[in-house]
């Protein structure tokens, strides 16, 4: 319906946008500028839109009252591997049931499908008495081998494979006509092709282990264990009471720098999503 | 591949091209298909092994009683009220979510200046943590926080947020849909600039206004990724638990317990690892009829299918 606006409709459009937009930005600016104010000022009347007074020890107490570097690092590493532990086991995944012929692959495909129905949440009682056995608890292996090869990676295999479905074959004859075995007819051919495709699995994927919360409280109970979206529930008074700044300051730290990757890299992101996510 | 180099001289080979290509296409699946069976189905099975025992971890009991977990879920009197707020936060997330999705999409596919900028700031809070995004509406929501606060600048004393019953959760349907609105907005969008343009154009050659064509042309032409994302969105509104456990931990009362945070309470705060396992087995059934009536109605609202 793109059609050219009069100006007045122009103007309106953007006052509705700007209107529209103010839920999505205002609390990303109150987190900032609230992690900065001291704690008589946190619930001043009126609110401040901008600090009256600045108080940046919040942020050294964030490391004081918790081994925040360690459990930054641990949600990095995590989100690291899992997202490319992902990326390795379904564009394999993808690319096999998308393109290679073999006996039984639909009812196969079925099977993995399953795990889209199945969410982790419906597992998690035995998962946790699974990795109880296997002596797992406190460490980081639930949190990486779930993602990695149960039902999260689904969703990323599934985008895998409707991408390699859309892929011309000829390029992949012409390989096989030179000899080329399969497994170099995908690492050399298919996978270069496929780098928007992987770039959204990537993407979902960073996100996904960026965010769990329910798996680390459930599979963690030491603090130097744990991964930022629990450290940052843990700052608390003695009564249980939340320490406001502290908490912005750690929440501050733990958004800002997806954000600003992803305001860098927009474009790709944005469009890498929508190019490859759902067409099928 | 090593194997092709083990083929014996003149005899017809075994490692035909056939078969090699499907050996490659067994070991290309095999991580993922053993990370389901191992993650996804074998659990799935001792889930349901499980609820049919009585199993107290703290008192270290494990019984066998059948189906009692099963009458205990239907005799348990928090249940309709937990069923009941799941609907109501599945119910408001997907409508909100998809209306404000088609609508915010609809917006950005006009041709303004600075519209990239405008995608970009509303696509943003996916991108932002999941639990530092609800800790900062659960600092705004406080009842002296900064909604209030705003509200009380121009005369209007606000409800305390995350206490009253009601505002509870509107609030936890909200700070949600505020946060993954813009995923479907751009599949949205996408789908939108998929639409051909001629259909529009002959359209306005047969003197359709602007509400007619967006309601033959477009949402007939953008249905499957209406479905599909239906289908993602409410799959995953029933999987909240981070935002449930920051705002509201459930309450006031059991208004915004939803199935997984009810399943969580009684799996790892109370210990009953068997009701638990009961309330998983409730849970997926729930999800694969949801899904499954989902996939039958794409025959009937579905318009057209690539």
């Amino acid at each position: 319906m793109k059609t050219d606006l009069s100006p007045r409709l122009r103007v309106a459009l953007y006052g509705l946008l700007c209107v529209l937009l103010i839920p999505f930005v205002f609390p990303t600016w109150w987190m900032l500028t609230s992690s900065v104010k001291p704690i008589s000022d946190i619930f001043a009347f009126p609110p401040d839109l901008w600090p009256r007074r600045f108080d940046f020890s919040t942020y050294a107490k964030v490391f004081e009252l918790q081994p925040f570097a360690r459990q930054y690092w641990n949600s990095a590493y995590i989100a690291a591997i899992v997202t490319l532990g992902t990326m390795v086991v379904s564009s394999m995944a993808g690319y096999a049931f998308a393109r290679i012929k073999f006996p039984f692959s639909n009812t196969m495909f079925m099977i993995v499908l399953l795990g889209l129905l199945i969410p982790s949440e419906v597992t998690i009682v035995p998962l946790f008495q699974m990795f109880l056995g296997w002596g797992m608890i406190n460490t980081h292996w639930p949190l990486i081998l779930v993602p990695v090869f149960g039902a999260p990676s689904v969703f990323a295999t599934f985008v895998m494979r409707q991408f390699f479905i859309a892929l011309p074959g000829e390029l992949e004859e012409a390989a096989r006509v030179d000899g080329l075995g399969r497994f170099k007819i995908f690492w050399l051919i298919a996978l270069p092709l496929a780098k928007p495709a992987l770039g959204a699995v990537a993407i979902f994927t960073f996100l996904h282990s960026w965010n769990l919360y329910l798996e680390p409280i459930v599979f963690l109970s030491s603090t130097q264990m744990f991964t930022l979206p629990q450290a940052l529930t843990q700052f608390t008074d003695a009564y249980g009471g939340a320490m406001w700044n502290i908490q912005l300051a750690a929440a501050t730290m733990t958004a800002i720098p997806v954000l600003v990757v992803f305001i860098i890299a927009q474009k790709q992101f944005v469009e890498g999503l929508a190019h490859t996510g759902l067409k099928g | 591949m090593s194997l092709m180099t083990e083929t014996p001289p003149r005899k017809r080979p075994f490692w035909t091209m056939a078969r090699r290509d499907a050996a490659a296409g067994y070991l290309f699946i095999a991580p993922q298909l053993i990370g389901i069976i191992a993650f996804v189905l074998i659990p799935l099975c001792l889930v349901f092994y499980y609820s049919l025992h009585e199993w107290n971890v703290l008192a270290n009991t494990f019984n066998f009683v059948g189906a009692a977990n099963y009458q205990m879920l239907l005799a348990d009197r928090a249940l309709p009220q937990v069923l009941l707020s799941s609907a109501i936060f599945s119910v408001g997330l997907v409508v909100l979510n998809m209306s404000l999705a088609l609508l915010l999409a609809v917006l950005l596919d006009q041709k303004l200046k600075g519209i990239t900028v405008f995608r970009t700031l509303f696509f943003s809070p996916v991108v932002v943590s999941l639990v530092a995004w609800t800790i900062v509406w659960s600092f705004l929501l406080q009842n002296n926080g900064g909604i209030n606060g705003m509200l009380a600048m121009i005369g209007v004393e606000g409800p305390n947020w995350l206490r009253n019953p009601t505002t509870a959760m509107i609030s936890v349907i909200v700070v949600q849909v505020f946060k993954n609105v813009g995923l479907n907005m751009i599949l949205f969008l996408a789908a939108l600039q998929g639409v051909p343009k001629e259909l529009y154009e002959a359209a306005r050659v047969d003197g359709a206004g602007h509400f007619k064509q967006f309601r033959r042309i477009t949402l007939p032409m953008i249905s499957p990724t209406i479905l599909l994302t239906s289908i993602i969105t409410i799959v995953g509104s029933l999987q909240v638990f981070a935002q449930i456990a920051v705002l509201t931990q459930g309450g006031p009362g059991m208004t915004t317990t939803v199935l997984v945070y009810y399943l969580y309470q009684q799996a790892f705060q109370f210990h009953f690892f068997g009701y638990g396992s009961t309330l998983s087995i409730l849970l997926f059934v729930i999800v694969a009829v949801l899904t499954f009536v989902q996939w039958q109605m794409r025959k009937r609202i579905v318009f057209y299918e690539n």
